[in-house]
């Protein structure tokens, strides 16, 4: 397994900082080489600057990629909209040797050169990979049993032209990841469905963007779950406090409680639920939180 | 200046002219649902060269990327949709909103930067509290402000400014 650095991208470090410091202590407990990512900025966001300018989200995106180039270690996201834009400009500039050239010439002014020697990871599919629900199994110090709606989230699979991670309509690597901590994952109506955040919709259509959060809250409500665990900050931002803007534009309230995989993870391998931001949510129930302790 | 839907996509290698209007992307389209974005009807008027820059459904779309996974043609429709939005940004039109989202990358190198209530919850939790990103080195901000002025994306998010009304968005 390739040494790698943690991206953080924005929303983690400065909205879930939780999920941070979890996925951190995971690195740490099962012992995979990683660093951080210093200096790294913003993905850029997919949404808005893939739809804005190619050669300027390629540049921004490449810059990350070579300061993990620099040292040799492959890039690890703990988002899909990071993992969807450094993976997807990184697949472009590796076959696309004329788009290469232009990100190169601006790369130039800053001293930095992309040479395509490194991957993109996420962090699921890193864990489903490398390490293997197996594993993990056999290193956690207690079971979880919590019934929980797992959400993928549109970009950790798709396009599947540029991953390897097999079937979009009925994907299972990250079903088995959560229930190897004890967890059952309960299936529900239209899991595969996007939580109604990215491309730009959530910061200019905010509306539109709840109604089809609110879709998927529906029918996870529907399948009576203890929470939800995803693979984003963006889909956990958009789960989390889109219950409260649910909740104050639309008179409907859901309380479902809602967990990255580093942070149900970091609790099962042992560590409490506070020392990883669980209780920093917008939706926090004491009652789950304790139901949470080993 | 400014080129025809049809040729647009073409030198993207990306063309809609396979298309059979079957529909399948509409209907696996959860903004559609909700919304007047109609993903088949995009891609025949994009085909037909009608001028789809002005359509306030392009940005309706969350690239989910559903329709392009199923669509039987195997037309890359959101690769597609960034194109023909990329064209729209070009032409001076971008959503306020967006903008703002521009700008804060410009600024600060984070589209969500840190702010007074998450430097309390990361000291909360034993962290520092500015994260390992350009949030905390100078120099790196200084190589992406660089960087967004080279391109030429600081003076293209300016173009757009006070273009809305025009945009009809
Ligand atoms: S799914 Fe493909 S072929 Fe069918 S209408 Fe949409 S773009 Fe055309
Ligand atoms: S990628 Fe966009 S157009 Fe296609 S199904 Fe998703 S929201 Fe609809």
């Amino acid at each position: 397994m390739k040494p790698v650095s943690l991206f953080l991208g924005c929303i983690i470090p400065n909205r879930y900082p939780g999920i941070e410091k979890a996925t951190k202590l995971v690195l740490d407990g099962l012992g995979i080489d990683w660093t951080d990512l210093a200096g790294a900025s913003c993905c850029p966001a997919p949404g808005v600057f893939r739809s804005f300018d190619k050669v300027t989200w390629l540049t921004l995106a490449a810059r990350n990629i070579v300061l993990s180039e620099q040292m040799n270690r492959d890039v690890l996201t703990i988002c899909n909209g990071c993992f969807g834009s450094l993976t997807d400009a990184n697949h472009e500039l590796k076959h696309d040797q004329g788009l290469a050239r232009q990100v190169n010439k601006h790369l130039a002014e800053v001293d930095m050169k992309y040479n395509g020697s490194v991957e993109v990871r996420h962090i699921i599919e890193f864990l489903s990979k490398e390490i293997g629900p197996g594993t993990i199994k056999e290193t956690i110090k207690h079971q979880l049993d919590l019934k929980v709606a797992l959400h993928y989230g549109c970009h950790l699979i798709k396009p599947s032209k540029e991953r390897d991670l097999g079937t979009v309509e009925n994907p299972v690597f990250f079903d088995e990841l959560v229930e190897a901590l004890g967890a059952q994952s309960i299936d529900y109506e239209d899991k595969m469905a996007c939580c109604g955040a990215g491309g730009g919709v959530r910061s200019a259509l905010l509306d539109t963007s709840l109604e089809m959060a609110e879709a998927k809250l529906q029918h996870i409500a529907e399948a009576g779950v203890d929470c939800i665990v995803n693979a984003c900050p963006f889909c956990h931002l958009q789960l989390d406090f889109g219950q409260v803007e649910i909740k104050d534009k639309f008179g409907h309230e859901y309380n479902i409680p809602v967990l990255h995989y580093s942070q149900l993870l970091a609790i099962a391998m042992g560590h409490s639920p506070e020392e990883v931001g669980v209780d920093l949510n917008f939706i926090t129930d004491a009652q789950f939180i304790d139901r949470l302790r080993g | 200046m400014t080129k025809e839907p049809v040729k647009l996509l073409d030198d993207e290698g990306l063309t809609f002219l396979t298309c059979m209007q079957c529909g399948t992307c509409t209907g696996s389209c959860p903004s559609g649902r909700y919304t007047s974005l109609n993903t088949r009807r995009i891609v025949l008027s994009a085909r037909r060269n009608k001028d789809v820059y002005h359509d306030k459904d392009l940005w309706m779309c969350t690239t989910c990327y559903q329709c392009q996974e199923r669509c039987p043609r195997g037309i890359n429709i959101v690769d597609g949709i960034l194109a023909l939005r990329t064209e729209s940004v070009h032409m001076g039109l971008m959503l306020p909103d967006h903008r703002k989202v521009a700008g804060l990358v410009i600024e600060k190198g984070h589209a969500v930067p840190i702010n007074d209530t998450n430097r309390d919850k990361r000291k909360k939790l034993g962290m520092d509290e500015l994260p390992e990103t350009v949030h905390k080195y100078p120099d790196a901000l200084d190589q992406v402000k660089k960087l967004l002025i080279a391109t030429g994306f600081v003076q293209l998010v300016k173009d757009t400014e006070g273009k809305e009304k025009e945009g009809g968005q």
